[in-house]
């Protein structure tokens, strides 16, 4: 049982990595979100299969019946509602990002980063791409001169 | 259970709901924020005092005991890292009080400030594995949200990449941290340090080199920093300084953690020496790639990855003089970093561009900022009698002791390029005359508190190098108490 699960993480993960390595981001996304679900199945593990290790144990006890350990299962319920929350602010980023480079191509979404053909090294910033300066005070630099 | 130790969660959390009710009154919203900063810098000057003086706070959440309970169990080194993240809010949100920075402030801005702070405070504060993954992932939701509120193209992409490569880092801890569980069926540090022990050699390795491969993608380590030059730069200036001062931080203090403390009997020297000459790599790198740019932002977003070595060489060398140097460091650098950062924001805010080849003529424009910035670029490179200075002191003197004499070589020659690219900045931005010979500073800026924060970091800088001798001590009994005290 355990060596199926742990093949199964196996599976996922490396499916999770082979789909976030990809080129397209939506990919990237969902491989990032199987690779989530890969490494909350290896936490679901931590506690053991069946019934052994008991997290809460009554006074008087040693084991608490035929309970598996709970306390793993409170940390992939945590893990997932965290992973699930990030999952979809990942996709509306992706999708917003998508709609307004124009671009699904890791490749091509260059506009934090300078761009590797521009001739000057290393690049002047985009002025699209900084904060807005406001505009001097003309009558300023008028009185000036 | 005391509700001082939860302090440094509870008051920040409080604020970001508060300040999120009160979105559509930007002036009730500002003054609850600054309510809810002091009070948070308040509960952290007890809680040193606390740490200081009397015993470690700690207290169980739920009433469940400690080593089945989540606890928060706060030292002198956890203590004198939430005071200085303290410091840095106030210092942030007074700095949004100035229009050094003319982005345009969304609802959203501060009680998503407050919410990092949180996070941060978390890492800090928690004596629970699990718990500490669980506030990487809100410091990394609230970096996110403060990454997109601007709403431009580049910060979407920004976000996308600190995205992908910091969600890599958190699955990496939580893997990690599911099989230490797995390993020795404990989450709390004290019930770990003391499994940690009895653990086989080779597993030890294994599970303290996973957990430290997580905490370095979080702080910046070579060769995982990819995501900090990629993205930093995009963010508005305040919180670019409070990012700068606190995020990559909280990485580094969890690898002393975990190397010094929680596993610092899993930890052998082979993972020392790994570590070692990481940190070496990550100097050295850092400061080529600081040395090549020429945006302003860009130049110190790699002087973080550089510092970032000095550090984790500190915790590399390891034993208390390892982690009270560690510690100077840390606090030292949190502070001058994220001033440089904001002395930047004065200057784009007089010259309109980041970038050094567009601007100049400062010093005779405007010599008060000159001096100002003098003061935290000497102390990044070290120039005694700044706080660097001491800081880069301790470092090399335990590498020296250690006869670590490569490491010491890399170090000076480090700062070397420290001091050249530092020297770029004060001779590009202020010495030498602006390409447009009729430039004149724009007049009219309300920065009067932008100043009051700036003198006050380069103050605090100061007056650690004048008398480093608190810090010091403070920072040698914070390391007697890692590890030593079990």
């Amino acid at each position: 049982m355990i060596l199926w699960l742990a093949l199964t993480v196996g599976v996922t993960i490396a499916a999770g990595t082979y789909l976030a390595l990809s080129r397209d981001v939506f990919r990237c996304v969902i491989g990032l979100s199987l690779m989530g679900a890969g490494v909350n199945l290896a936490l679901f593990a931590s506690g053991r299969i069946g019934s052994a290790q008991p997290a809460v144990v009554a006074l008087g006890e040693t084991a608490l019946g035929e309970a598996a350990n709970a306390l793993p299962q409170a940390l992939v319920l945590t893990a997932i509602v965290i992973g699930f929350a990030l999952l979809c602010f990942a996709l509306a980023l992706v999708l917003r990002l998508v709609q307004r480079a124009g671009t699904d191509d890791a490749l091509a979404l260059r506009q934090a980063e300078p761009h590797p053909d521009d001739p000057v090294k290393p690049p002047v910033a985009d002025p699209r791409h900084e904060p807005l300066h406001p505009p001097s005070a003309p009558d300023a630099l008028e009185t000036l001169r | 259970m005391s509700a001082l130790a939860a302090s440094p969660v509870l008051v920040p959390l409080a604020t970001a709901a508060v300040t999120a009710l009160a979105a559509r009154h930007p002036r009730l919203q500002a003054a609850l924020s600054g309510l809810g900063g002091v009070l948070l810098l308040l509960c952290a000057l007890a809680l040193v005092d606390q740490a200081h003086g009397a015993a470690t706070l700690a207290t169980a959440f739920g009433d469940w005991a400690a080593p089945f309970g989540i606890e928060f169990r706060i030292d002198r080194t956890g203590a004198s890292l939430l005071l200085i993240s303290a410091l840095m809010g106030v210092a942030t949100l007074l700095f949004l009080a100035s229009d050094a920075d003319t982005a345009p402030q969304p609802p959203l801005l501060l009680p998503l400030v407050h919410g990092l702070l949180a996070g941060v405070g978390g890492a800090f504060a928690t004596a629970d594995l699990f718990n500490l993954y669980v506030w990487f992932e809100v410091m990394l939701m609230g970096a996110l949200g403060l990454f997109v509120l601007g709403g431009r193209t580049d910060q979407l992409d920004a976000a996308f990449k600190y995205l992908v490569l910091n969600l890599m880092g958190t699955l990496l801890l939580l893997f990690a941290v599911g099989m230490v569980y797995a390993a020795t069926g404990h989450l709390n540090y004290e019930a770990l340090a003391a499994a940690a022990g009895a653990l086989p050699p080779a597993l030890g390795t294994l599970l303290v080199g996973a957990l430290l491969l997580a905490f370095l993608v979080k702080a910046g380590a070579f060769p995982l920093f990819a995501w900090l030059p990629a993205s930093y730069h995009t963010l508005p200036a305040p919180v670019l300084a409070l990012f700068a001062g606190l995020l990559t931080k909280v990485g580094v203090y969890a690898v002393l953690r975990t190397t010094g403390d929680v596993f610092a009997d899993a930890t052998g020297p082979l993972l020392r020496e790994a570590l070692g000459w990481i940190a070496a790599a990550t100097m050295l790198l850092g400061v080529l790639g600081a040395a090549y740019h020429w945006d302003m932002r860009r130049i110190l977003a790699f002087h973080i990855i550089s510092q970032i070595g000095y550090i984790l060489l500190a915790i590399a060398l390891g034993g208390d003089a390892g982690h009270a140097a560690t510690l100077f460091y840390t606090l030292h650098h949190i502070v001058v970093k994220a001033n440089l950062f904001l002395i930047a924001a004065l200057i784009w805010r007089a010259t309109g561009s980041y970038d050094l080849r567009r601007i100049g003529g400062l010093y005779e424009a405007r010599p008060a900022l000159a001096l100002l910035f003098l003061v935290p670029a000497l102390s990044l490179v070290g120039i005694p009698p700044l706080s660097g200075f001491w800081a880069k002191l301790l470092v090399l003197q335990e590498a020296l002791a250690q006869e670590r004499f490569a490491w010491v070589a890399i170090a000076l020659a480090v700062s070397v390029l420290t001091l050249y690219s530092m020297m770029k900045i004060w001779m590009q931005a202020f010495w030498k005359p602006h390409p447009d010979a009729a430039w004149r500073p724009q007049p009219g800026a309300r920065v009067a508190a932008a100043w009051v924060v700036t003198l006050a970091l380069a103050a605090i800088t100061l007056a650690i190098g004048l008398n480093p001798q608190a810090l010091i001590g403070f920072a040698e009994a914070a390391a007697q108490e890692l590890g030593g005290a079990r």
